[in-house]
């Protein structure tokens, strides 16, 4: 080994290792990506015979959703080029997966973690936060999602020296994930049939860094964005756009289109992918579901990918699975 | 008889920016109907077609989940606060 590290508050993966890069190989981290992809069968009544729809399970990354991916790479840019440095703590917003992202890899890594959420996130979200170590602030329920980016920018403005904030909204490492990662392996699991994708926008990584690695392959390729149909829905993660503060990073301009989804349309969903195929998944999940399905009905043939952020088990307190025994007295 | 209606962020462009409302009504159905009389729009993002409150939706009268009072029926006093809250992930 090495000398010992100079600095004790650095991260710990210094004590063994050369670069963050040797770190990820060695450990859990190296298991981020290379999700399955399965076709979805039954939910997909009305499709055309020459139409295949499937998804790629996102819950099988090692934090559980698809936020591994960017989390992942927007730390380990930052890290490389020193942005990220020792002694540091990660700050940033989050309803929850990117939250749970940072601290599991703030963990692995070594480093502090200090994650801005509204206070009504289920307490599973919570809890899991804490269980890997990361500090929360909480911020009032009625601003939504906006409200905890709004004071994670303010807990940065008065400490810009303490803190690293990736900033998932603003980073080009978030979608650039997505443009080495997910559009690869869905290029490489269809063996190049793809000829549409659409995912659910939260902070609009997936959709724009899969779409443009996507369209870098095949400029046919068809991407299309799903999104709450109106501003006050309970898909939770999701942004209807015209009513939340843009992200950076996403570029409408870039996609062929978007497809609206209905609350209530996307928890039936949810609750169908797990007593019909077996996928037990979040709700974002099922909002993706309802719009490559409707993508899906109105082609006379091709291959339909979408991405199912997350696994079920975070949301089993919320109204999604709620029966109607739970309320009997 | 007046209560305060806390409206989220998202709905608030039905209320004209306003944060907060002043509606008369002595049970929660009424004010949500007073409610969608006073600013309409706000009815429909709230109850399904058969007046029941959305499934994604929680409204608390004093920090107190209508469900687990008497639903829809839930009395108010004068002066109460009802609070809508998108039930993003559950908890409270």
């Amino acid at each position: 080994m090495d000398a010992a590290p100079a600095f004790i508050a650095g991260m710990r993966f210094r004590e063994r290792y050369a670069s963050v890069d040797d770190a990820i190989a060695d450990s859990l981290l190296r298991r981020v990506g290379n999700t399955p992809l399965v076709r979805l069968r039954k939910v997909a009544e009305g499709v055309s015979d020459r139409v295949r729809v499937y998804a790629k399970l996102e819950g099988f990354n090692p934090g559980g959703s698809v936020k591994d991916r960017a989390a992942l790479q927007m730390v380990r840019d930052a890290i490389t080029d020193g942005r990220f440095s020792d002694g540091k703590v990660l700050l940033d917003s989050t309803s929850g997966n990117t939250g749970i992202a940072y601290a599991m890899i703030g963990a692995v890594l070594g480093f502090p973690v200090e994650l801005c959420l509204p206070r009504n996130v289920s307490l599973e979200r919570k809890r899991i936060l804490r269980a890997f170590g990361a500090e929360i602030v909480y911020t009032d329920p009625m601003e939504g999602s906006d409200g905890a980016i709004v004071k994670s920018r303010e807990l940065l403005a008065e400490n810009p020296q303490r803190y690293f904030k990736p900033d998932q909204y603003n980073n080009p490492s978030n979608p650039r994930a997505h443009t080495l990662s997910t559009a690869r392996e869905i290029i490489a699991q269809t063996e190049g049939a793809v000829t549409h994708f659409i995912a659910s926008i939260g902070t609009g990584g997936t959709v724009m860094g899969t779409g443009a690695g996507l369209k870098e392959w095949n400029p046919a390729v068809t991407v299309l964005a799903a999104e709450p149909d109106n501003p006050f829905h309970g898909l939770e993660g999701l942004k209807h756009m015209d009513s939340s503060i843009v992200p950076g990073i996403y570029h409408e301009d870039r996609l062929d289109g978007k497809i609206p989804v209905e609350t209530e349309a996307a928890y039936e969903m949810t609750r169908r992918l797990a007593q019909e195929e077996g996928i037990l998944c979040g709700q974002s999940s099922g909002a993706a579901c309802v719009a490559a399905l409707e993508l899906a009905r109105s082609l006379d043939e091709g291959v339909v990918v979408t991405v199912f952020p997350d696994r079920g088990d975070k949301y089993m307190t919320t109204r999604v699975w709620e029966f109607e025994e739970d309320f009997a007295k | 008889m007046a209560v305060t209606v806390r409206i989220p962020t998202p709905l608030r462009k039905l209320t004209a920016g306003q944060e907060e409302v002043k509606i008369e009504g002595a049970t929660v159905t009424e004010v949500l109907n007073n409610l969608e009389s006073a600013h309409p729009g706000i009815g429909e993002r709230l109850l399904d077609e058969k007046g029941g409150i959305r499934k994604f939706v929680n409204i608390y009268v004093n920090d107190e989940d209508v469900r687990f009072l008497e639903n829809t029926d839930t009395q108010l006093k004068d002066g109460d606060e009802v609070s809508i809250i998108p039930a993003i992930a559950g908890g409270r």
